[in-house]
């Protein structure tokens, strides 16, 4: 089988798996990042949303062989102490419901601040449309990417 | 969890003490397990609650969390009566125990009505213990004594303890059968949004839901389903299964073709490869339409009276109105598929389940395994949504099937499409409803026949037979609140194999949007404004007319709006509760619809966590607008047509409107939260499009075609 280096959260990962796997399960199943979810297998939901560098990239659709060397994020990376502006309005936003796609729409939301600084409605919506919420929490969202855009400056 | 020994032993101990009672368990052997240094010395007065001596309080919950914050909103209520300091309180989930806990299922939008009592009974018991082991500390009497903030006061001199160093002498004594409960005018955390105890974990992927659930030595496991219903797998290419990279395994199971491999892709791939054929069955030559006009066919029969007030046969000199109004089939389309972890061991059975019935689960597995319920140990993870799916148990079935074939503990998870193709859909319905109004206007009869599969009748066919009434496939129909002299609700049983379930707010979806878009034609014939029409009606309803005034003022109803914009009403009651919506759209030329404004209102009696209650109405208004606006599911070859979500669509962000949420302050007992939200969403759109361009929908989803004018 391959050998593949991934680089996941600032460490290295030295891995034998099929080319063709996506990124998703060697997160999930074979290094432990249960963190991204999978929610559709075809890119049409965004549940497994990660960054590649610095990317959102849906982790369902990417083969392992397409990122070998790349700088991958996982939710687990973005900060595990919940220190990350996005984390910390959505704590007091209070936007998680049952939280299962919420990974995937926080590293959508941190790879929209990184490239735009103060985002209004519109950018909000045109990046997170691809999101999909069953709880809806929608609305909660867009307040907590605000805030967290204020909390930057 | 911080306590120091595991849940195993706990319940163990706890099924030696024969722990039947709620309150007031106390576990016998516990003393010579501490003494043994096996498990910690902590202070649990009941099954509930755990006080340990660095002052941390284990709540457990023995209701599912998916997302409507009841492991919050549960410990709220145990804590508020205990005196605990919110910041000592961790959440521990229940396994599951009937036993100890009584119904584990969570729906019904009934966690906290059907619990509120009891926990808040069990705080009392445990504060009422922390005040006698102090004075008894101090020597003073009880009296002199007060809780506060996880500490109890001595107040003539003002010392104190904290609960921590209380733990031992409180275990000494005996658990109170009566314990006084609080004034509700004294609750500092019961009506306060506190903030969620699972929040962190749910930002940061630390959460752990059933697909993340990691045992030693497990397998990963699939399984194929016939797409027609009642259909069976004829054959299937295991040899080409078997040829991909970490398939371990391809056989028969119950209910299809099981693939058991090492990792999730390759059980995936192996799924992909089988090349199955089918045995279709006669389910094949059906259709949507078909089943459409099964329905028709049987709606002109005989029908089973829900409800009849007055005599409908002295009206022939008002003016009758008839329509029909439809509802298609949905799915719950939980983000999370269906899955579960199991471990068949020889005489037990051990499951991690993202489930909202843990006791079916129980006896599901050791029925199965001809095992006794106490020996199926059931942990509840964390479900990624629930909304009536996890109420049954067919994942649960594959994975003991499979872990018992292969020998191994197995991760068994649906595709996305295998979700989607074998749900417990929302069952279609139609709708017939008359009125008659007076030349004064006057509502003077209301009939409203409804035909629709029978959930009962496919759970217990020989209890539910057709020809009978299925009395919650008519609620929200026969308990109609406007007040009429002369009304008949009646029943059609229509089933067919498609498999039905509970779908957030069961029938009362597609009850409320017949009954809620049918008053407000009957308002539009009358020449009365709709608000105003349902008001003259519910004189002797002070709860619906509580919620349906709050949410008409503060929507501003009867405010100017713009051409091709419109604002509807409606309301209904379920689960304990009251819900009124007011919702703003607008409607372009090329009948492009916008949901502008959603004004809700909501009365559910006494209210544990505001904030719980405002993000479930908001979440119910989204699900309802998906299943107003897209969300369809249709049978075509005798299958469902839809496969994934480009497909069954929903709502997305840039669809969300502003939501406002209030909520009418009451000392009534709580109703329900989860539910009551959904039901008024799709009539009030409806009635909004009618406002804006006075086009009358009766059939969901809303098509872009209706739009047009």
């Amino acid at each position: 089988m391959p050998k593949f280096t991934l680089r996941i959260n600032k460490k290295t990962h030295r891995i034998d798996i099929d080319a063709d796997t996506p990124l998703l399960w060697v997160l999930r199943d074979e290094l432990g990042y249960t963190g991204t979810k999978y929610g559709c297998g075809r890119g049409l939901c965004g549940a497994c949303t990660i960054h590649v560098d610095g990317e959102a990239t849906r982790s369902c659709m990417t083969a392992v062989d397409n990122v070998d060397g790349a700088e991958i994020t996982t939710i687990e990376g973005l900060s595990i102490d919940n220190s990350h502006p996005i984390q910390k309005s959505w704590i007091s936003e209070e936007v998680s419901q049952c939280g299962y796609c919420q990974p995937g729409q926080i590293m959508t939301a941190a790879a929209l601040l990184d490239r735009n600084a103060d985002p209004d409605d519109e950018d909000i919506d045109s990046a997170m449309k691809m999101n999909l919420c069953r709880c809806g929490t929608y609305d909660r969202i867009r307040k907590a990417i605000h805030l967290a855009a204020k909390e930057q400056k | 969890m911080s306590q120091g020994y595991s849940r195993r032993d706990f319940l163990k101990v706890s099924s030696v003490a024969g722990a039947g009672l709620i309150i007031g368990v106390v576990l016998p052997y516990k003393h010579r397990l501490v003494a043994a240094g096996l498990v910690d010395q902590t202070f649990d007065p009941n099954v509930w609650i755990s006080i340990h001596p660095d002052n941390t309080i284990t709540i457990f919950a023995a209701k599912s969390e998916m997302g409507q914050h009841i492991r919050t909103s549960l410990p709220m209520i145990v804590a508020e009566e205990l005196e605990a300091d919110w910041s000592q309180v961790r959440v521990a989930q229940a396994d599951a125990h009937p036993d100890k806990y009584g119904s584990q299922g969570t729906g019904g939008s009934g966690s906290i009505r059907r619990s509120f009592t009891r926990l808040r009974k069990a705080g009392a018991a445990g504060r009422e213990m922390l005040i006698q082991a102090a004075a008894n500390k101090w020597n003073v009497s009880p009296k002199n004594c007060r809780a506060e903030s996880g500490t109890v006061i001595h107040l003539s001199t003002g010392n104190s303890f904290t609960f921590g160093e209380l733990v031992e002498t409180a275990s000494e004594l005996q658990v109170p059968e009566n314990p006084v409960l609080k004034n509700p005018k004294d609750f500092k955390l019961i009506g306060n949004a506190m903030p969620g105890l699972d929040t962190p974990s749910r930002v940061n992927g630390a959460a752990v839901f059933g697909v993340d659930v990691q045992v030693p030595d497990m397998v990963y496991a699939t399984v194929l389903r016939c797409p027609t219903f009642g259909g069976k797998i004829k054959s299937f290419n295991r040899k080409k299964a078997m040829k991909i990279n970490g398939v371990l395994d391809v056989y028969e199971i119950d209910e299809g073709v099981a693939v058991v491999g090492k990792n999730t892709w390759a059980v995936i791939k192996g799924q992909r490869a089988l090349e199955p054929k089918w045995d279709h069955g006669d389910f094949l030559s059906w259709d949507s339409t078909r089943i459409k006009n099964m329905m028709e066919e049987k709606s002109t029969g005989k029908a089973v009276i829900a409800r009849e007030d007055g005599d409908l046969t002295s009206l022939n000199g008002d003016e009758k109105i008839e329509v029909q109004y439809e509802v298609p089939f949905t799915s719950h389309a939980t983000m999370e598929p269906m899955n579960c972890v199991a471990h068949v061991k020889k005489n037990s059975c051990e499951i991690w389940a993202p489930t909202q019935s843990p006791q079916r689960v129980q006896t599901t597995a050791a029925n199965a395994l001809g095992i006794d319920t106490k020996d199926v140990i059931v942990h509840i993870t964390m479900l990624g949504g629930g909304f009536g799916r996890r109420l049954w148990a067919d994942f649960v079935t594959d994975a003991i099937q499979v872990s018992q074939k292969s020998k191994k503990p197995v991760k068994l998870m649906w595709t996305r499409e295998d979700d989607m193709g074998h749900d417990f859909f929302r069952p279609t319905s139609i709708h017939k409803l008359s009125a008659t109004l007076s030349n004064q206007h006057e509502l003077t009869s209301w009939t409203h026949r409804v035909i629709a599969p029978s959930i009962s009748g496919q759970m217990a066919p020989e209890r539910f037979k057709d020809g009978q009434l299925d009395r919650s496939a008519v609620n929200g129909a026969s308990n109609i609140p406007y007040d009429i002299s002369n009304v008949l609700v009646d029943y059609i049983m229509a089933n067919t194999r498609v498999p039905v379930g509970w779908w957030r707010s069961v029938y009362n979806s597609q009850n409320a949007f017949a009954n809620e878009g049918f008053i407000d034609e009957l308002a539009q014939k009358s020449g009365i404004d709709p608000y105003q029409f349902r008001l003259n009606l519910l004189k002797n309803a002070p709860r619906h007319l509580g919620v349906l005034r709050l949410a008409a003022e503060k929507a501003n109803w009867g405010k100017k709006m713009a051409k091709r914009q419109g604002m509807g009403i409606a309301l209904h009651e379920s689960f304990g509760s009251w819900a009124a919506h007011v919702i703003e759209v607008t409607v372009t030329k090329k009948g492009e619809l916008s949901i502008d404004k959603i004004v809700a209102a909501v009365d559910c009696g006494l209210v544990v966590n505001p904030d719980g209650v405002k993000a479930q109405m908001e979440s119910a208004i989204v699900y309802g607008l998906t299943s107003a606006l897209k969300g369809l599911i249709t049978i075509e070859k005798g299958a469902v047509a839809q496969s994934n979500f480009h497909e069954f669509e929903l709502l997305r962000i840039d669809e969300m409107p502003e939501v406002e949420v209030y909520i009418v302050k009451s000392a009534e007992p709580p109703g329900g939260a989860g539910e009551p939200g959904l039901p008024p969403v799709a009539p009030a759109v409806t009635n909004a499009i009618f406002a804006a361009i006075g086009k009358r929908i009766r059939s969901l989803p809303i098509k872009l075609k209706d739009l047009k004018v």
